[in-house]
């Protein structure tokens, strides 16, 4: 053994290097994104949707380290979060009132240490239980701190909050960060660090007793592990990195709020990381991106878009418990074989989904225009017949007339059954390309 | 010299039901001890006592002449007690390998570490391999553990409570279940695994227990009634009555 190495240093030389640009690849890959995004989104609402989408990536990941890794539902991550915002406004404000010369860049770490203490400190009462004890004590939590929020006034500002300038800090090789792009890439950096420092957690022992509690607390305590000691440090390490993101979220608006640790902000991480799915690393980072596109996006389409965001978690949560991530991995399997091969399998897959998806769009569409008609004549009826229906002026439904009604009843219903008589297909499809992944495997 | 374990006066309650009612019990160090009884007779229970999964009611328990009574199950397995469970008890989700080697990492001193990549640790993977080959399952192990058949997940369970290097090992019924055929197969397993350290097995296989053990503690309705090497065991009146009596019946 010790003789070939010896003898083929070069050789053995080169597949570290191979190794190593396996290894590192996928980030140096990720930082060349985060680099040339915004040259290929350059408008200012595509900069300031990817900021958000920025800070919710290390959000969810964080609040995974929790769900996903660990197996602790918590309802009050929004906590770690809110608080460090407000501390980073807070330091903020101190730092420009008495010339102290910090970077904003170097902000996040006090945000960092802010979610540390409280995962620190709300964590040692917290993780002593699992299940749903800890879910009761993270909803207590974040009722206790939220309502503290409007006792406490003069830390977290009342209604209107405590707002920052982020431009008036010692500059940074004369960045001052008033251009939104300036933000965007600080966001993106600490974005890039935090997901890498995540990922490499969960490659740790610590990492691993965490999926091991997940799986079976009781057992790890006979193999030396004290289960309540690993929940504990990886809900103040999740604090950590919430505090982060909580952080870069008060840099980016300048402005942190009371709603910042509130119910709605637990709830919206929680809905990002399952969306995503918890069950594998890069889940959180897909749902992170998807439901921030669609809370920025659908308000342009529908006053009621947090109905649709409802239904396509309960959607989510019956038909694709694993979420997005899920589903990449299952046709992840199909990826196998000679590269012809895998085309051709996946494509007639995604055939079978096409003409699935043709009467799923006409059920769908018919579905939407008639909560919206409802909407409309329900809650907007002195506003008159007429509808913008999906906010478009082109599309103008007279809510009056019978003829949408009975259309979009027609498209709902008869969507509905069309798009049964194509489940028979895809199911066809899937167990041929399963087939075929295994003939070509053997 | 100290025993391995042991038990001064035992009791447990729960409520007002007595399931062990004073037992008192010498491990000798690197001795295979069996405890045999009929069912209900409170073997599990002492294997939970003896192991920090239960509180007793009185009495205790002494690891090499140290008082361990009342220490969580986890510092009991730091001092080098490792016991399997009656049923599998492992990780389902995570792959064999994985089930093994969250088993290793404590014992090579990696504790909560978040700043070490465990698949760099060389000790750990090279124990975990050890120990795969060992239970016969290094084929195996990148499947994940809720998916191998019984008998399998009742070796990886031995491979679980040995993997951490603990000199005295508690094993639940580790045949429970099985053929002939893997029974023989276990057995030969667990002779292997318990060389050289100290082995307290709880067995309804006589077979197997005559087979395996130096020394046979008979427990019944939460008494010993008889310790003593198995020829001797078998030729006692109190356990013919007591015990092959009782089992006949069941």
């Amino acid at each position: 053994m010790s003789d070939t190495t010896k003898s083929m240093p070069a050789a053995a030389g080169a597949s570290d290097m191979v190794a190593r640009i396996k290894r590192y690849g996928v980030w140096i890959a990720a930082a060349a994104v985060l680099l040339v995004l915004p040259y290929i989104f350059p408008s200012g609402a595509a900069i300031t949707t990817m900021c958000l989408m920025g800070i919710m990536i290390i959000f969810a990941l964080s609040y995974n380290m929790l769900l996903g890794q660990s197996g602790m539902l918590s309802f009050g991550h929004a906590v770690y979060y809110g608080l460090a915002a407000f501390v980073t406004a807070h330091t903020i404000n101190w730092a420009v009132k008495n010339g102290v010369p910090i970077p904003l860049p170097l902000i996040p770490v006090v945000g960092g240490l802010t979610g540390l203490f409280f995962g620190i400190l709300f964590g040692s009462v917290s993780t002593r239980r699992g299940g749903t004890a800890f879910a009761m004590i993270s909803l207590g939590l974040a009722e206790l701190v939220y309502s503290s929020s409007l006792i406490l006034r003069s830390f977290f500002g009342g209604e209107e909050g405590i707002s920052a300038d982020r431009t008036k800090l010692l500059r940074f090789f004369g960045y001052n960060f008033g251009p939104q792009i300036q933000v965007y890439y600080l966001i993106a950096a600490w974005c890039l660090l935090c997901v890498i420092l995540m990922y490499a957690i969960t490659r740790t022992p610590l990492g691993r007793m965490c999926n091991a509690v997940r799986e079976n607390p009781e057992r790890v305590e006979f193999v030396g592990y004290n289960p309540q000691f690993v929940r504990f440090i990886a809900f103040s390490l999740a604090g950590l990195f919430a505090g982060v993101a909580g952080s870069l979220a008060a840099i980016n608006i300048e402005l942190a709020q009371a709603s910042f640790v509130g119910a709605a902000q637990s709830g919206a991480v929680l809905l990002a990381a399952y969306i995503g799915g918890v069950a594998f690393f890069v889940g959180p980072i897909l749902g992170a991106v998807l439901v921030t596109l669609l809370s920025v996006k659908l308000s342009d389409f529908s006053e009621i878009w947090v109905f649709y965001f409802g239904v396509l978690f309960v959607t989510m949560i019956l038909f694709a418990p694993y979420g997005l991530s899920g589903l990449l991995m299952m046709h992840a399997q199909f990826w196998s074989g000679p590269f012809g091969r895998r085309i051709a399998r996946i494509g007639r897959l995604f055939g079978a989904y096409l003409i699935a998806a043709i009467p799923a769009l006409i059920m769908l569409a018919g579905g939407i225009l008639l909560i919206e008609m409802i909407h409309h004549v329900a809650q907007k009826g002195a506003e008159g017949a007429n509808m913008h229906f999906l906010r478009r002026p082109y599309l103008t439904v007279n809510t009056y007339a019978a003829l949408p009604w009975v259309g979009a009843t027609i498209a709902l219903i008869g969507g509905f059954f069309a798009f049964r008589f194509t489940w028979p297909t895809v199911a066809k499809a899937w167990n041929d390309a399963l087939a075929d992944t295994q003939r070509s495997q053997s | 010299m100290n025993a391995a374990v042991e038990l001064k006066q035992l009791e447990k309650r729960f409520g007002k039901t007595e399931i062990i009612r004073g037992v008192s019990l010498d491990v000798r160090q690197g001795e295979r001890h069996a405890v045999i009884g009929p069912n209900g007779a409170g073997k599990s229970t002492l294997f939970n006592l003896i192991s920090g999964r239960l509180l007793p009611s009185a009495g205790s328990v002494h690891l090499r002449g140290e008082n361990i009574t009342g220490l969580r199950p986890f510092e009991i397995n730091r001092r080098g007690l490792s016991r399997s469970f009656q049923v599998t008890n492992i990780f389902p989700r995570l792959s064999v390998w994985e089930n093994v080697r969250c088993a290793v990492l404590w014992s090579k001193g990696y504790k909560y570490s978040f700043w070490r990549n465990v698949d760099r640790l060389e000790d750990v993977r090279a124990r975990t391999q050890e120990i795969l080959e060992q239970i016969n399952m290094a084929s195996r192990a990148q499947i994940p553990a809720g998916v191998l058949t019984y008998a399998e997940q009742r070796a990886l369970e031995i491979g679980i409570t040995i993997a951490g290097g603990a000199d005295i090992i508690l094993l639940d019924e580790p045949t429970a279940g099985m053929s002939r055929g893997e029974a023989e197969h276990a057995v030969a397993l667990i002779r292997k695994v318990s060389e050289g350290r100290t082995l307290i097995i709880i067995e309804h296989d006589m077979g197997v227990v005559f087979n395996l053990a130096d020394r046979i503690s008979v427990l019944v309705y939460g008494q010993i009634i008889a310790t003593d090497e198995p020829a001797k065991i078998k030729a006692n009146q109190k356990v013919q009555e007591a015990y092959l009596g009782a089992a006949g019946h069941d």
